[in-house]
């Protein structure tokens, strides 16, 4: 029997042709569609006179530059006030109706920011191959599924073919072993391998994440872990099946039937790699390295722990290292050096495809809770991921725990990650963030974000700046 | 359908950065358009202009970060990028590819790629050029040396030469398969439903395996 990886599983079973010149079909089970990156592909459909190959396959929704204002969005789309923003909400549902495809739109109760809605309705499923002109894919790779960000003519081509045509990844598998002590977080995980392998240590890879930190996480954790996958320079993050994913994933809306739903579990419980199975890469960690992660640059690997202090530039061996560092440090407006929890912060933002879960709040509530945030902070907003994920937010009493504190209770969407909406930094602001890139001018233009886990940013939001969440839960004890 | 990418013989501009990411070459307020084209002229918006700037501005009377090299006279006619690794990393926005070549640039040459922006050239007809640090380098200090530097690509041969008197020419790897789609200007979706039969027979079976993937989304 040939040994093989999840991944190598999951690609097997969906390969139509590997072609003579190196390229692969691969069948698409499930294609998940948004306003900003598919209007192009609808647009190329159209002009050459294709229809959709499935209709079925295809899952739509508004999430990426919608407000997240409750007034606004009472409004419906014509209450967005940004003309380009409502045109290209009003084109993804014109799209959707022409060609039949299911969409949930801005105020349904299914919406929500792709990679949230998809598992939590069952629309991605163990074993199936997911695409979505997003790079965040990768998230969904957390149930045991292919999933990873197409560009927009790939869109177009799933679209029309069912089929992408691509190249076999390699397998690359990071193991973290032991236990993750008390006010560690799943994104303190990730951060922390994006800051030991660099934001292109996993180019060219399917990363696998394996280890008992993993089998121990949530399937809400595994999410944010695959989710920030490419951050780390992997299109696909993956974590294998267990009893966790089945229950997660058996009762879902679009989930398989009464008369399915066995095989189903029968064949999920293949997606696993197998013992002897070969990684072309490995990395391994191990949880007692890892603390509360904050980044203090502009990209994902500029993060270090929150008890340290930001690194100095001219300690790196590579002059390409020292000089974007360095660069990264004047666009903060930081210098090495100085302590992380003297970094004030001015906006916190609770939310995103990484983090914008109902555990993700639930934590971010269980540290803020009772407690008022600074008056030196300007805007703190939660932003659930869904309507689902809001809705069970407000039976649990969370939203009121937010508002008590001070912070914004707002409607689903992608909001401050990318800010296509109006919500955004001003230059020069400092912003506590759980989303997944701290590019220049990704929160607004001039902004600097510093990625952290829920729980550290209520911890900023009470104290006005980075701050070590341990020493409230130790207090809290 | 995109323009067959042959050779070109283009004048380099300088990026002398690492980790340039698709926010950084076209930010995120000037994706909310619904076309292909139009984006050149906010290509790296935020590096380029002293201001913030939204959709459907006149770029010309925009104050000018002449620190940035683009807005450096004499790369005003570049169609070849220079730059560093791990170069289009982050979000899949393939407007990024659609900027660099609504901006003019046919040819990136870098140390390294991130996956999607790659895959997005291709699909654009954009050729991403991949050489060695030294390589890089090397290209680099010819630049910035302040010497006018154009470069002859070949895709079919594979290679990279300097022309004016430079002596360095360098040899590329390339996958056959993106290869053979630049060099064809290749229409993917008719090549893939050449396959159609094929792909209805695979999808039957998988429909039978996994019946579950099938029918739920109505």
């Amino acid at each position: 029997m040939i040994n093989k990886t999840l991944y190598d599983k999951l690609w097997d079973n969906h390969l139509i042709k590997s072609r003579e010149d190196g390229s692969s079909l691969i069948y698409i089970d499930r294609h998940i569609l948004h306003e900003v990156t598919s209007p192009q592909a609808f647009e190329g459909l159209k002009l050459a006179g294709r229809k959709p190959w499935r209709i079925d396959t295809n899952i739509a929704t508004t999430d990426h530059n919608i407000s997240t204002d409750i007034s606004e969005r009472q409004g419906g789309i014509n209450g967005i006030p940004d003309e380009t923003s409502r045109i290209q909400v009003k084109t993804l549902n014109d799209n959707c109706n022409f060609f039949g495809i299911k969409e949930f739109e801005m105020n349904d109760p299914g919406q929500g920011i792709v990679h949230v809605m998809g598992p939590e309705l069952g629309a991605t499923l163990p074993g199936m191959t997911v695409v979505c002109g997003d790079s965040h894919t990768a998230t969904h790779g957390a149930i045991g599924c292919l999933a990873h960000g197409i560009g927009t003519s790939e869109v177009e081509h799933v679209l029309a073919t069912q089929c992408l045509v691509t190249k076999k990844m390699k397998n690359m598998r990071i193991t973290v072993n032991g236990d993750l002590s008390e006010g560690l977080t799943p994104k303190d995980v990730i951060l922390s391998i994006i800051g030991h392998i660099g934001t292109a240590g996993g180019n060219g890879h399917a990363i696998e994440f394996a280890g008992t930190v993993f089998e121990n996480m949530s399937i809400e954790g595994r999410m944010t872990v695959c989710n920030m996958a490419i951050e780390a320079g992997a299109r696909v993050g993956l974590v294998a099946v267990d009893e966790k994913t089945i229950s997660y994933c058996k009762n879902r809306l679009f989930g398989p039937n009464e008369y399915q739903i066995d095989n189903a579990i029968r064949y999920w419980r293949t997606l696993h790699s197998d013992k002897e199975a070969l990684f072309d890469k490995e990395v391994e960690l191990t949880a007692d390295s890892i603390s509360p992660q904050v980044t203090w640059g502009t990209s994902p690997e500029m993060v270090c722990s929150v008890t340290e202090s930001i690194p100095d530039p001219m300690t790196y061996e590579s002059l390409d290292r020292q000089k974007s560092y360095s660069a990264a440090l004047e666009y903060m407006n930081l210098k090495p050096g100085i302590p992380m929890t003297e970094i004030r912060i001015d906006k916190v933002f609770i939310g995103s495809c990484t983090n914008s879960r109902i555990e993700d709040l639930r934590e971010a509530a269980k540290v803020i809770e009772g407690k008022k945030i600074s008056a030196t902070i300007k805007q703190a907003i939660v932003v659930p991921g869904s309507q689902m994920v809001k809705a069970q937010a407000e039976k649990e009493g969370l939203d009121r725990i937010f508002k008590n504190s001070g912070l914004e209770w707002r409607e689903p969407g992608c909001s401050m990650c990318l800010a296509m909406n109006s919500d955004k930094l001003k230059p020069g602001e400092h912003c506590a963030s759980t989303s997944n890139r701290n590019f220049e001018g990704r929160q607004g233009s001039g902004g600097r974000t510093h990625l952290m886990s829920p729980a550290m940013a209520a911890a900023a939001a009470i104290s006005g700046k980075i701050t070590d969440v341990r020493d409230f839960l130790i207090n809290d004890i | 359908m995109i323009e067959p990418f042959i050779t070109h013989l283009g004048l380099v501009a300088p990026l002398d950065r690492i980790n340039v990411d698709t926010d950084m070459i076209i930010p995120k307020q000037f994706l909310k358009s619904i076309k292909r084209t139009g984006f050149g002229k906010n290509l790296f918006d935020e590096l380029r202009y002293l201001d913030e700037g939204y959709p459907g501005q006149d770029c010309k009377s925009r104050p000018l970060n002449m620190e940035f090299s683009l807005n450096n006279p004499r790369y005003k006619d570049a169609s070849v990028l220079l730059t560093r690794k791990n170069f289009g990393c982050g979000s899949s926005r393939e407007h990024a590819a659609w900027a660099l070549r609504d901006y003019g640039f046919k040819v990136i040459v870098a140390p390294s790629f991130a996956d999607i922006f790659y895959n997005n050239c291709i699909k654009n007809g954009l050729l991403p050029v991949t050489l060695l640090d030294s390589e890089i380098d090397s290209l680099f200090e010819q630049v910035l040396k302040g010497k006018e530097l154009a470069l002859d690509i070949d895709l079919p041969n594979q290679t990279v030469k300097a022309l004016n008197g430079i002596d360095l020419k360098f040899s590329f790897c390339i996958d056959s398969f993106y290869k053979h789609c630049l060099i064809n200007g290749l229409d993917e979706i008719a090549l893939t439903l050449q396959d159609s039969e094929l792909i209805k027979e695979f999808e039957s079976a998988h429909a039978f395996k996994f019946p579950w993937t099938f029918g739920a989304i109505k």
